[in-house]
């Protein structure tokens, strides 16, 4: 679909574009990454805050069990509030702060499956469960493997 | 200036030849070529009308003026997008009804929707049973609507015409964008999709305003390619139509009581009035812009609102509200549609944007030669 294909067109787009970049207004850099800090912040020393509780009652368990099981803990009040139907309130103000953490990841797959159960068990939440993480998933796989061989061949050569 | 054709359209039924110079005499009923202005020689009446809004929306400015406010988005339907149609639904029986007329005394419907293949209008057109036809112009739906309608009445196809369109938050959310719950940042030039619906219906005889021209909008593409920016692509497609239409009539901005558009945003509406200043027309307090007012400052709808419905509620509740009180007698209404599909954004097009527009006068010339 080449169109626009003449120069003169182009470079009034060019012109329109810039102007467009020039009034359009940005994000609020500092206010963003403030409210990200906190909201991501918080999130990760509740996390800690279950953590350190699991571990005064339960003294006997690994900490491999206790980090998982506060994960856990993240995880299910994540989709609680997904379908109680705040987490997105959360997620306009913390930005990268509420999807970086654990939490999003799980607020982004109860939010696909919540929206597409109209469309039945298989073709819709089956199917469009990984509709947004997806991309996360695929990119942590290649990115690990990658990173993996890197590795392999570094200590390869190294040891 | 050669005369290329004749025609037998006058009154008088003399004959009258037409030239393709670009300036047309809008008070001659001469059709001509290179004219994207529709000059009707037996202008529709709008006889009846009805406007649905959300909850959120009955909180703008223009909450008193809608006829109706459902607090519930689903409307009492199992999902989201059968309560669209519902509300669209609702919309078309309550104009009809403001008309004093039944569903079975409506020749035609004409109606859109944002979702895909218009479902939502096929599905009120299946329950009601009335003849119909599908539009999709994303948020200038409406104004194509009046525009197809106006011109099969003043040629005296049909007699009355409801001309309706609806779009919802939610639908719209996962047709375009991301699911309702999942907690995204949107970037603060963004949009608010309107949920409700605009319904107006349309006869050759009865009370009401009438809509004496209508101009058919060219595609425009700037080159913006943002999703979210939608004002900033829709800007140059409103400018184009506006000029023409300032050009065809050789009319200005300041002969219009109201020069209303679609759903530009506080960014488009602002981009739009430096583009006409550029061109040499300064927009005046006279100019509206539906998106950019539908919302206050304070219910974080970051550039204002969106979606076919915007500008559909705005025109059927506070315009023509005002024209029945007087305050406007010429309006010009231009909605601003974006015709992209989130595949062609992801593919790396651009986003092609049209606005197709209707001008609604308390007192137009009927110069009907069908009419007795």
């Amino acid at each position: 679909m080449a169109n626009n294909a003449d120069t003169k067109v182009r470079e009034r787009n060019k012109r329109y574009n810039k102007y467009v970049k020039a009034v359009t207004p940005s994000s609020a850099f500092i206010k963003s990454l403030f409210n990200a800090f906190w909201v991501g912040g918080l999130t990760c020393t509740i996390g800690q805050l279950f953590g350190d509780i699991y571990r005064l009652i339960f003294p006997d368990l690994g900490e491999k069990f206790i980090v998982n099981l506060s994960s856990i803990t993240l995880i299910t009040i994540a989709i609680l509030f997904t379908g109680l139907g705040f987490y997105d309130a959360i997620g306009r103000k913390g930005g990268a702060g509420s999807f970086l953490p654990i939490t999003g990841f799980a607020n982004a797959m109860a939010s696909a499956s919540m929206e597409f159960k109209t469309e039945g068990l298989i073709l819709g939440t089956s199917v469009k469960l990984f509709s947004v993480v997806g991309p996360v998933i695929v990119n942590g796989v290649v990115w690990s493997s990658v990173v993996a061989l890197i590795y392999y061949f570094a200590m390869g050569v190294i040891g | 200036m050669s005369t290329v054709n004749t025609i037998y359209r006058s009154k008088s039924q003399e004959k009258i030849g037409f030239q393709t110079n670009k300036k047309i005499n809008p008070n001659k009923k001469i059709a001509q070529q290179n004219s994207q202005l529709l000059v009707f020689d037996c202008p529709p009446h709008i006889i009846g009308r009805m406007s649905i809004v959300g909850k959120k929306e009955s909180q703008g400015p223009f909450g008193k003026y809608f006829a109706k406010v459902e607090q519930d988005d689903k409307l009492g339907e199992k999902t989201f997008e059968f309560g669209e149609a519902k509300m669209l639904e609702n919309a078309i029986i309550g104009a009809v009804s403001d008309a004093g007329l039944n569903i079975s005394d409506i020749d035609l419907m004409i109606a859109g929707d944002l979702l895909n293949q218009i479902t939502s209008s096929s599905y009120v057109a299946r329950d009601l049973n009335i003849p119909y036809f599908g539009m999709y112009s994303a948020c200038s739906t409406m104004t194509e609507c009046l525009t197809i309608a106006s011109s099969l009445l003043s040629a005296g196809h049909f007699k009355n015409i409801v001309c309706a369109t609806a779009s919802h938050f939610a639908t719209a959310e996962r047709t375009y964008r991301y699911p309702l719950e999942y907690g995204c940042q949107k970037p603060p030039y963004a949009q608010w999709t309107v949920t409700g619906a605009g319904s107006s219906v349309l006869s050759t005889e009865g009370e009401g305003p009438v809509i004496t021209k209508a101009l058919v909008g060219k595609v425009v593409d700037f080159g913006t390619n943002d999703l979210n920016n939608m004002g900033a692509a829709m800007a140059p497609a409103a400018a184009d139509s506006l000029l023409t239409l300032f050009a065809q009539t050789e009319t200005e901005p300041k002969d219009y009581d109201l020069i209303v558009t679609g759903d530009l945003g506080k960014l488009g509406s602002d981009i739009l009035r430096d583009l006409m200043r550029e061109q040499g027309f300064e927009l005046g307090k006279n100019y509206i812009d539906c998106g950019a007012s539908i919302f206050s400052l304070d219910q974080n709808c970051y550039q204002g609102g969106s979606g076919s419905a915007c500008s559909a509620s705005v025109f059927n509740s506070f315009i023509l509200s005002k024209m029945k009180e007087g305050v406007y007698n010429k309006v010009a209404y231009f909605a601003t549609g974006a015709l992209m599909s989130s595949t062609s954004c992801y593919q790396g097009e651009t986003i092609p944007c049209i606005s197709h527009g209707v001008i609604i006068e308390n007192n137009g010339d009927d110069l009907c030669y069908w009419k007795n």
